[in-house]
């Protein structure tokens, strides 16, 4: 079945081939048969990675440890669940589901632009299976899924601990869908630029997709944040590690493009900006992928052993080089048809939020790639931390939430200061109020940053708010409706103005979320031994008792440990009982003979496994190291390497469990407190449910209908005046 | 197995052929005459303009437009909506 799976490799790229010369001999010739056969490769193409990735799954699944990365990356103890996931966790299977993910998603939006767009989706054709053919070519030259290995070996090495946690189940497929999604703009973008057709209908065209890529690669960020607090045992749930920032940047540059787009959907305007921001955006996704497979920034996320640099680094130096020639060789026919007409002005504010948006990638680009730069410059690989980026970003972050609560509340065109003043007094009575809370409640401290944040995200509460019931109540005094049903009828009719504000509102709590667990988190270092405990915050944990679990067998929650140490711990405030929690630590089976019979069956890099009681204004998370170095625990496991057979390991382990729960050494506890941390979960699922507010299309029926009264009361109007 | 796989490879170059194909059969030599990309773009010209009709008649019921302020835009609005609408059906006698 490898076969196969190579197979396929091998004819998606002559496909990707065939179909890259027919769609430009197709647009240059004017020849529509071979535009469409161009489309049609796609679509193909779609179909061949379908049936290598069936292939590879099914290899995953059926155990087969001839395929190279099953031997890798799984075994026959892996959970069915993981063992399907695991196609994604080696380099060459993320590969392939790049691979086929982009393939998908051009079927489809080449498919919905069939009618339309032919000039620009035939450049768009080519572009995009430029894409699939790099990526299908690094398999077949560099990282194929299907390498195997004869006489196949009899068991798998087994998923990483690490990524035996539900979300990192979805967390790829996720993110690699923003990412393929982003290259549909870019391929667009690329092709009205190369079609010289730079006005709405490209725009229209690639809306839907910018928004799609915006979502996924949003929930794909928000679901690698979740691992990292719930799994890595940190205590955090961002880093500003490299490839964390990779896929933050063309977030915010796509942000930037959902918000620009509108301008030049109404007045024309920002065109350079608009084809700007999506080739960044586009590159920056391709950069991103780069990262984690280059090996030039150290991150807990890479692919270790990477080694495609090189043609990653050309592929992005030909985005960039060919997108700097386009905008600058068209920049005459990318002039604005119109200018500002003021400062008070919805497009103003689009501006300015843009200005920021992409001051902040810029930072983080430039924080990211600093490790680098230096290198390059100074000989010496210098890196910056947690602080250098916080001390920008913050100061960022505050604007673009004040910026979030503000366009709302202005008109497009142009607005009095009048009409300025008295839409913006409720937000800033919002503001004030909370301000007022937060300073007589003492919660505002020193914590001035904080302070600020909570009264911008209660600004854009009080603005959002405001929208909503102001235009509830235009609805209920036109349709006389119920104040429920007028507002579902408002949203239903304003799907991507009130969908924004949903989003907007989203963005906000979250920032609430990040503001309070960052600046108000107790947290706690020390060693305790049972009896003992420990005051966090306004909570009180005590260490009950330890706990030892012992071979997978008894794992219930499927880590694949040889050997779990953890405690029960009990936490209380002010007397009152407030949760048990159970945090521990796995201790994994390592490959390596020198360290015994016994040793070598947790040899491996330890796990922490978190235990925390969350809640919605505050979490209380803790992680344990047992000390199992302890000369009591090393003794038992030196004694059964000297005595007894591999197969009688577990002997060892078991009383190595039992003398660590009769005399448990001082084991090393992280505690923190972090109040709102929820809040950041529950901004992402708002964002989420505004975003499909947004991007849900209106029934064609209602766009007809709305398009024939609209074109006769333009002409009634027209004849009053 | 190693036949069985050479015959779903090549049943699979097939079926690819067929698809791939399909167009290049259909029409031999006929060139895009059809193709009517200043139509295309019209109509995306329109769509936004009513969205934006629609977007200043909200504005103006939510209170950020004073009167004076959404007649003005309003009737700027419709005058640009009627000119594309004249566009489109000069386009549309023309193809007729």
């Amino acid at each position: 079945m490898a076969g196969l799976g190579f197979a396929c490799l091998l004819l998606a790229l002559a496909v990707c081939a065939y179909g890259i010369g027919a769609s430009l001999y197709g647009v240059r010739s004017g020849r529509v048969e071979f535009s469409e056969s161009g489309r049609r490769a796609v679509y193909a193409l779609a179909g061949i990675l379908t049936v290598a990735f069936l292939v590879l799954e099914l290899a995953f699944l059926r155990n087969d440890f001839a395929f190279n990365t099953v031997a890798d990356t799984s075994s026959r103890t892996t959970p069915l669940l993981y063992r399907a996931a695991a196609v994604w966790s080696s380099q060459e299977g993320s590969l392939l589901l790049w691979a086929w993910l982009l393939s998908l998603w051009s079927s489809l939006a080449l498919f919905l632009t069939r009618k339309r767009l032919r000039d620009v989706a035939a450049y768009a054709t080519a572009i995009l299976l430029g894409f699939g053919g790099f990526f299908v070519s690094l398999m077949v030259f560099y990282a194929n899924p299907f390498a195997t290995t004869h006489p196949a070996p009899p068991e798998g090495v087994g998923l990483d601990p690490l990524l035996r946690f539900p979300t990192m189940m979805i967390h790829p497929p996720m993110l690699y869908s923003g990412y393929t999604l982003c290259t549909i703009p870019l391929a667009f973008g690329m092709g009205a630029l190369l079609a010289r057709r730079v006005d709405a209908d490209w725009i229209k065209a690639i809306r839907r997709f910018s928004f799609a890529a915006w979502l996924f690669l949003g929930c794909g960020i928000l679901l690698g944040a979740r691992w990292s607090y719930s799994e890595l045992g940190w205590g955090g749930y961002w880093g500003w590690d490299a490839v964390e920032n990779a896929s933050l940047m063309p977030w915010l540059t796509g942000t930037a493009f959902l918000h620009s787009l509108m301008i030049q959907e109404k007045r024309g305007m920002l065109k350079v900006w608009n084809v700007s921001l999506v080739l960044a955006t586009g590159t920056l996704a391709i950069m991103g992928t780069f990262l984690v497979r280059s090996g030039i920034l150290n991150s807990i996320h890479a692919f270790g052993g990477a080694t495609l640099g090189v043609p990653f680094v050309v592929l992005i130096a030909a985005l960039l080089a060919g997108s700097t020639y386009l905008v600058v060789s068209r920049r005459e026919m990318l002039r604005s048809e119109h200018r500002l007409d003021s400062l008070l002005s919805r497009e103003s504010i689009f501006l300015a939020n843009n200005l920021v948006l992409v001051g902040l990638c810029f930072v983080i680009l430039w924080g990211t790639y600093f490790p680098l730069i230096s290198e390059a410059f100074t000989g010496h690989e210098a890196s910056v931390g947690p602080p250098w980026f916080d001390r920008y970003t913050v100061p960022l972050a505050l604007i673009l939430v004040l910026l979030s609560g503000i366009g709302p509340v202005i008109a497009w065109r142009r607005m009095t200061l009048a009409s300025a003043r008295r839409n913006l007094l409720i937000p800033s009575c919002c503001a004030l109020l909370a301000l007022v809370v937060l300073l007589g409640t003492g919660v505002a401290g020193d914590k001035s940053l904080a302070t600020a944040m909570f009264c911008c995200a209660a600004f854009v509460l009080g603005s959002i708010g405001q929208e909503f019931f102001r235009g509830t109540r235009v609805r209920r005094a036109l349709a006389g409706e119920a104040a429920p049903l007028a507002l579902v009828a408002l949203v239903r009719r304003n799907r991507r103005r009130y969908g924004g504000y949903v989003v907007h509102l989203g963005i906000a709590v979250l920032f609430v979320g990040v503001a309070a667990s960052s600046s108000f988190q107790h947290a706690s270092e020390l060693g305790l031994s049972p009896g003992q405990s420990t005051r966090v915050g306004a909570y009180t944990v005590r260490y009950v008792r330890p706990t030892a679990t012992l071979t997978p067998k008894y794992d219930a929650a499927h880590t694949g440990s040889t050997l779990s140490l953890g405690a029960v711990l009990d936490v209380t405030k002010s007397g009152h009982h407030v949760s048990t929690l159970y945090p521990s630590e796995g201790f994994y089976a390592s490959e390596e003979a020198s360290q015994g019979s016994v040793g070598s069956l947790i040899a491996g890099q330890p796990v922490s496994h978190v235990a925390m009681d969350a809640g919605i204004t505050r979490d209380v998370w803790s992680a344990i190291a047992p000390d199992i170095e302890a000369p009591a625990l090393q003794r038992i496991v030196q004694i059964g390497n000297k005595t007894l057979p591999p197969e009688d390991a577990l002997v060892a382990l078991a009383a190595l469990a039992r003398a660590y729960l009769q005399h448990p050494p001082v084991a090393q506890f992280h505690f923190i407190v972090s109040p709102l941390v929820m809040w950041i979960w529950l901004g992402g699922l708002i964002v989420v449910g505004g975003a499909l507010i947004a991007i849900w299309p209106a029934p064609s029926v209602v766009r007809r209908r709305v398009a024939v009264r609209s074109r006769v009361r333009a002409a009634r109007g027209l004849a009053r005046a | 197995m190693g036949l069985l796989i050479a015959l779903i490879a090549l049943v699979l170059i097939g079926v690819v052929a067929v698809i791939v194909g399909a167009p290049l059969r259909r029409a031999r030599g006929a060139r895009d005459v059809a193709f009517a990309p200043e139509r295309d773009e019209l109509e995306a010209a329109r769509e936004a303009k009513y969205r934006e009709i629609r977007d200043a008649q909200l504005d103006y019921r939510t209170g950020k437009l004073s009167r004076e302020d959404y007649e003005a835009i309003d009737a700027q609005l419709r005058a640009e909506a009627i000119a594309i609408l004249d566009q489109l059906e000069r386009l549309t006698s023309k193809d007729a």
